[in-house]
C-alpha cells in the first residue's frame, strides 16, 4: 500500500510558546519589534488595496458622469466618442458564462486527476504527471491564446456540429456554421488553463486525509472507490470548493488568451456557439491601446466592476467553506 | 524522507534540462550584430546627416508603421550612434504619450483631431503639434474561396458584405462583377478587427466615402457594424482567413503574404485595380491637403478616376511639435525625421511592403522638418 508512505514524515514539533513567564506584562523587545513589523505589513497591505480601489473609483467617476448610456444595461462600447456611450451588460454576461463553462469542464477532470495521483497511480507515474501539470501553469497565457487560435479553433467544427445536431433544440447549442470563435471555445481554453491550479490544490487536500479515516474504512471492508467516496471526498469537499474558486478567479481575470480566441461583439447570443459577447479583461486588452483618456477611464470603470465581482466570488467561497468547517483539515 | 529528496533531485534535473534547452534556443536566435562598419561611411552611404544627434530618442504609436521604423532605426543607429526606442503600442496611446510630453514624436494612423491640437500647446511651448505624412500603404481585402483565383469587387458590394447584407458567395451582386467565374454557394464569413485600430478607421472611411448608401456607420477605430466575426490584430485576421473557408477580411498588404488571395477593386476607372504598393502611391498622390500652416494632414480621394489608383490606403503620420520641441531631443528628432523623409529613407519603404509618400508632398514635408525648432 503506497499510501502509507505518505505520512511517515514526523509531524512538526510543537512550537514553544513565546516567553512563558508568569508575569504577563514583561514582553521581550524581539516580540515587540516583530509585532510592530507584522502589524505594519498588514496595515500597509490594506492601504495599498484601498489606494487601488480609490484610484479606480476616482477615474471611473470622471467618465461615468458623462456617460450617455446606462452603465449597467447598454449593449454598446463607444467610450472614446463624445459624448461617450457604453455599458457593461455584455461583459458581465460573457465573463460569468465563460468562467462557468470553464469550471464545469475543468473541476471534474481536475478531481479525477487529483484522485488518480493520490490514490491510484503508482508512485513512479504520479511524480512526472504532477510535474507536467505544474508546468501547464507556467505556460504564458498568450501561448494558450495562440494555440487556441491556430490549433483549437479550426478543429472544433466537428464538436460544434455534433452539439448542434443533438442539442441544437436547446438554443444554447445552436450553431450556424460560423468559425468557432465563440464563448464556448473560450470556456474550453479557460478550462485547460485553470486545470493546474484546481488539480494541485485538490491533490494537496486529498493528501491531507487522515490515514486513520481511510484505514478505518478499509477495515470495514470498503473497496478503494468506497474509501474515496466515504472518507476522501467528504474530507476534501471544502478544499475542492476553494480550489474551484481559485480557478474561477483565474478564469474571471484571464486576458490575452480570451482576447486572441474570442470574436467579440456587443450582443448577447442565446447560443454559446455563435461568435459574440466579450469579457471584462478581453475588452480592456482590445480597447486600451487606441483609447483616449476618456476611453481609458471607461475601461477602468469596467475594471472596477471586475474587481467587485472577484470580491463577491471570494466572499461566497469563504462563506461556503465556513459553513463546512467541520470537515476542514483544521479540525480533523 | 529519502523519497522526497529523490523527487526534488528529479525536479532539479528536469529544470536543468529545460533551462539549458532554452539557452540553446536563444543562442540560435542571436542578432547579426557582429558586423561593425565605420559609422561615418555608412552614414554617407545612407544619406544620413547626424548633426548634433546623440543619446536616446523615445517615440511610440502606430503599430502599422512598426516594420518601417524598425528598418530605419537599424540604419540610423548604425550611422549616428543614437538609440531610437519606438514602442508600437497603438496610435491612440502614441498621441497620449506625446501630449504628456514623454516622447519626442508620435506615430499615428490618423491625423490629430482639433482638441488634440489644442492640447498640444502644453508640450509645444507657444506652438502646436503638426502631422507629417511619412508612410503609406495599401489595405488589401483578402479572401478564402476555393476555386476562385481572381475576385473583383466594388465599394458597394464590399460594404454590403461587411454589413452582413450579402450572405453567400454566389450572390447576384458578386456574380455581376465577376462574369464567367464559378462562385460557390459557401457562406460569407466577414472578419474584422476585434481590437481598436487605425486600419479599421481607414477601411471604414473608404466604405463611408465610396459607398455612403450601403455603409451607414461613421468611420471609427472600433468596428461599428453588427454581424460578422472578429480576430485580434492584422496577423490574427490573416490567420483567420487562411483557416476559414468562405472568409473575407482587410489588412495591410504585407500581411497577405503569398498564401492569401486579395480582391481587385472596381473603381471609377476603366480597369479593376490590384492592391499593390505602386497603385497605393498613385492614389495617395491624388490626396487633398487639409492641414493648415505646416500641418500636412491629408484627405484621401476615395473615388479616383485615374487608371491604377488603389483607393483603400492608409497614410501614417509622424507627429512632432512645430516649435518648442525639447531642446535635448530636438537635434536627434530632426536628424531622424530628415532621414526617413529623404529619398533613401522613402526608398527603403518599398522593400518592407509600404508605399512611399508621393514626391510633391514629400519635398514639402522635408522643408517643414528643416524648420522644426
Amino acid at each position: 500500500m503506497d499510501i502509507s508512505t505518505k505520512t511517515d514524515t514526523p509531524p512538526p514539533p510543537p512550537v514553544p510558546l513565546a516567553a512563558p513567564t508568569k508575569k504577563s506584562s514583561s514582553v521581550r523587545p524581539g516580540d515587540r519589534i516583530f509585532l510592530a513589523l507584522s502589524r505594519g505589513s498588514g496595515i500597509l497591505l490594506l492601504l495599498i488595496m484601498a489606494a487601488i480601489a480609490g484610484f479606480l473609483a476616482y477615474r471611473a467617476s470622471l467618465v461615468l458622469s458623462k456617460n450617455e448610456g446606462n452603465f449597467f444595461t447598454t449593449f454598446e462600447w463607444n467610450a472614446t466618442a463624445s459624448p461617450p456611450d457604453f455599458g457593461i451588460a455584455v461583459l458581465v454576461f460573457g465573463t460569468v458564462v465563460s468562467s462557468i463553462i470553464a469550471l464545469a469542464l475543468a473541476v471534474p477532470v481536475a478531481i479525477g486527476i487529483a484522485l488518480f495521483l493520490t490514490h491510484y497511480a503508482p508512485r513512479k507515474l504520479s511524480g512526472p504527471i504532477g510535474y507536467v501539470i505544474d508546468l501547464l501553469a507556467a505556460v504564458p497565457s498568450i501561448v494558450y491564446g495562440l494555440w487556441g487560435f491556430i490549433v483549437l479553433v479550426p478543429n472544433l467544427n466537428g464538436l460544434f456540429g455534433w452539439l448542434d445536431k443533438y442539442l441544437g433544440w436547446t438554443a444554447i447549442f445552436a450553431w450556424d456554421e460560423k468559425a468557432p470563435n465563440a464563448l464556448f471555445t473560450v470556456g474550453i481554453l479557460l478550462a485547460i488553463m485553470i486545470l493546474p491550479i484546481v488539480t494541485n490544490v485538490s491533490r494537496e487536500v486529498f493528501r491531507q486525509v487522515p490515514q486513520a479515516h481511510e484505514e478505518a474504512a478499509l477495515a470495514l471492508g470498503a473497496t478503494r472507490w468506497e474509501v474515496i467516496r466515504m472518507s476522501v471526498l467528504p474530507f476534501g469537499r471544502s478544499g475542492i470548493i476553494s480550489a474551484a474558486m481559485l480557478g474561477l478567479g483565474r478564469a474571471l481575470g484571464e486576458t490575452m488568451a480570451v482576447a486572441t480566441v474570442l470574436s467579440p461583439e456587443f450582443v448577447i447570443n442565446a447560443s454559446l456557439l455563435d461568435p459574440g459577447g466579450g469579457t471584462f479583461a478581453q475588452n480592456i486588452a482590445a480597447k486600451f491601446n487606441e483609447a483616449n483618456e476618456q476611453g481609458r477611464d471607461a475601461l477602468i470603470a469596467s475594471g472596477l466592476v471586475l474587481f467587485v465581482i472577484t470580491l463577491l466570488v471570494n466572499g461566497a467561497a469563504r462563506a461556503i467553506i465556513a459553513r463546512r468547517k467541520e470537515y476542514s483539515g483544521a479540525n480533523a | 524522507m529519502k523519497l522526497q529528496r529523490k523527487n526534488r533531485l528529479r525536479a532539479l534535473c528536469i529544470g536543468a534540462v529545460a533551462v539549458s534547452g532554452a539557452l540553446a534556443l536563444t543562442a540560435c536566435g542571436s542578432d547579426d550584430s557582429g558586423t561593425e562598419t565605420d559609422p561615418s561611411a555608412s552614414a554617407q552611404a545612407e544619406g544620413i546627416e547626424c548633426g548634433d544627434a546623440e543619446g536616446q530618442l523615445l517615440a511610440s504609436g502606430s503599430s502599422a508603421q512598426k516594420n518601417a521604423i524598425d528598418a530605419w532605426r537599424k540604419n540610423f543607429a548604425a550611422a549616428c550612434k543614437v538609440q531610437l526606442n519606438y514602442n508600437p503600442k497603438g496610435s491612440g496611446a502614441g498621441i497620449t504619450d506625446f501630449l504628456q510630453g514623454s516622447t519626442a514624436f508620435a506615430g499615428s494612423d490618423s491625423a490629430l483631431k482639433d482638441d488634440e491640437i489644442k492640447q498640444s500647446s502644453k508640450v509645444c511651448k507657444d506652438s502646436q503639434a503638426i502631422d507629417l505624412p511619412m508612410v503609406g500603404g495599401p489595405i488589401a481585402v483578402g479572401y478564402n474561396v476555393p476555386g476562385v483565383d481572381n475576385l473583383i469587387l466594388d465599394a458597394a458590394t464590399l460594404a454590403d458584405i461587411f454589413n452582413d447584407k450579402i450572405k453567400t458567395w454566389d450572390d447576384k451582386a458578386i456574380a455581376k462583377l465577376n462574369p464567367g467565374v464559378k462562385l460557390p454557394s459557401t457562406k460569407i464569413q466577414a472578419f474584422h478587427r476585434s481590437d481598436e485600430s487605425g486600419t479599421t478607421d481607414n477601411f471604414t472611411k473608404y466604405l463611408k466615402a465610396a459607398a455612403p448608401a450601403n455603409w451607414p456607420y461613421e468611420p471609427e477605430k472600433a468596428w461599428q457594424a453588427k454581424g460578422g466575426q472578429a480576430a485580434s490584430g492584422s496577423s490574427g485576421l490573416a490567420q483567420a482567413v487562411k483557416q476559414t473557408e468562405g472568409a473575407i477580411t482587410y489588412f495591410e498588404l504585407s500581411y497577405a503574404g503569398t498564401e492569401v488571395k486579395t480582391v481587385d477593386l472596381k473603381t471609377d476607372a476603366k480597369e479593376p485595380v490590384k492592391a499593390t504598393i505602386d497603385n497605393a502611391t498613385k492614389a495617395i498622390s491624388e490626396a487633398k491637403r487639409v492641414g493648415k500652416g505646416n500641418d500636412y494632414s491629408l484627405e484621401l480621394n476615395y473615388k479616383p478616376t485615374a487608371e491604377g489608383a488603389y483607393p483603400i490606403t492608409l497614410v501614417t503620420y509622424e507627429i512632432a511639435c512645430e516649435k518648442g520641441n525639447k531642446a535635448e531631443t530636438l537635434p536627434t528628432t530632426k536628424a531622424f525625421l530628415s532621414y526617413i523623409a529623404s529619398e533613401k529613407g522613402q526608398a527603403l519603404l518599398k522593400e518592407k511592403g509600404y508605399a512611399p509618400i508621393p514626391a510633391e508632398i514629400n519635398t514639402k514635408v522635408r522643408e517643414v522638418i528643416k524648420g522644426l525648432s
